[in-house]
């Protein structure tokens, strides 16, 4: 059941970006920033959680569950060490897939070459 | 009933957008889907086989995952699928390890320093200002509400 509802959130969740692409020319870029700030604003209102226990990985892995991480990271470090929790949660709780995506990305990059045109 | 090519071109033009996006709809669905899919057999993998702890768990499976979008983007499958798949690729994490690998391999022949590192933030860069920013908003804004009182 976890595997349905991962897959038709996590559809539709691109659908939404989908639909935006083509029909306002929002550029991806935008559309990854624009998601990320609802996920740390759905976060922020302790909503977001609610679609990751129904849906897993549907709501975890597009981008918006990254905003999520960050947003929630923020709140639990604000309970713990006050008002430099605010600098501290959002980085800390998302510092695996960030440094993740600078370690791997640098790696990759450096090893494989574009597709010759 | 003859067209003439004009009336064909506007009768296409007026056709052809919406049946391109309904295809563009189905495959990003699809697409999108499966990548989170996948990304719950990991959790499952790491979370109920391995037995790690939920929260380190989800983490697990986004460095998995943007080390699968990082690889194959590397190895040009990536790019390929996205063609079709559109924001089904764009949206989950993988699409961010993409954004990051991408440009990096273009510009790596005018540099490791100002051309393969700092392109690699050429579409993470922003992703990361606003969301780093916009949760530390949310961590005052719950500061201010414990401040006065409120639960957190």
């Amino acid at each position: 059941m976890t595997y349905l509802n991962a897959f038709w959130v996590g559809g539709l969740i691109c659908v939404v970006a989908q639909i935006l692409i083509d029909k306002t020319k929002l550029t991806p870029g935008r559309i990854l920033v624009s998601f990320v700030v609802i996920g740390v604003i759905l976060g922020g209102l302790g909503i977001y959680d609610k679609l990751v226990e129904f849906a897993g990985a549907g709501a975890t892995v597009p981008i918006v569950g990254f905003g999520n991480v960050l947003a929630k990271g923020a709140i639990k470090a604000v309970g713990e060490k006050g008002l430099l929790g605010a600098l501290l949660g959002g980085a800390q709780a998302a510092a695996g897939g960030i440094s993740a995506s600078i370690v791997f990305g640098f790696l990759i990059a450096l090893i494989f070459n574009p597709k010759s045109k | 009933m003859q067209y003439s090519k004009k009336e064909y071109l506007d009768y296409l033009n007026q056709k052809s957008p919406n049946s391109t996006i309904i295809k563009d709809i189905i495959c990003a669905f699809l697409v999108g889907g499966i990548i989170c899919v996948i990304g719950q057999a990991f959790y499952d993998l790491y979370n109920k086989a391995f037995g790690i702890d939920e929260e380190t768990a989800r983490t697990a499976v986004s460095v998995t995952m943007v080390f699968l979008g990082a690889f194959l983007t590397g190895i040009n499958v990536y790019g390929k699928i996205a063609k079709y798949a559109g924001a089904g690729t764009l949206v989950p994490i993988t699409g961010f390890a993409n954004a990051i690998v991408s440009p990096a391999m273009e510009f790596k022949k005018e540099g490791l320093v100002l051309g393969l590192a700092a392109k690699m933030f050429v579409i993470a860069g922003p992703v990361l200002v606003y969301g780093i920013t916009a949760s530390a908003f949310v961590g005052v804004i719950y500061y201010i509400i414990g401040l006065m009182g409120g639960s957190l």
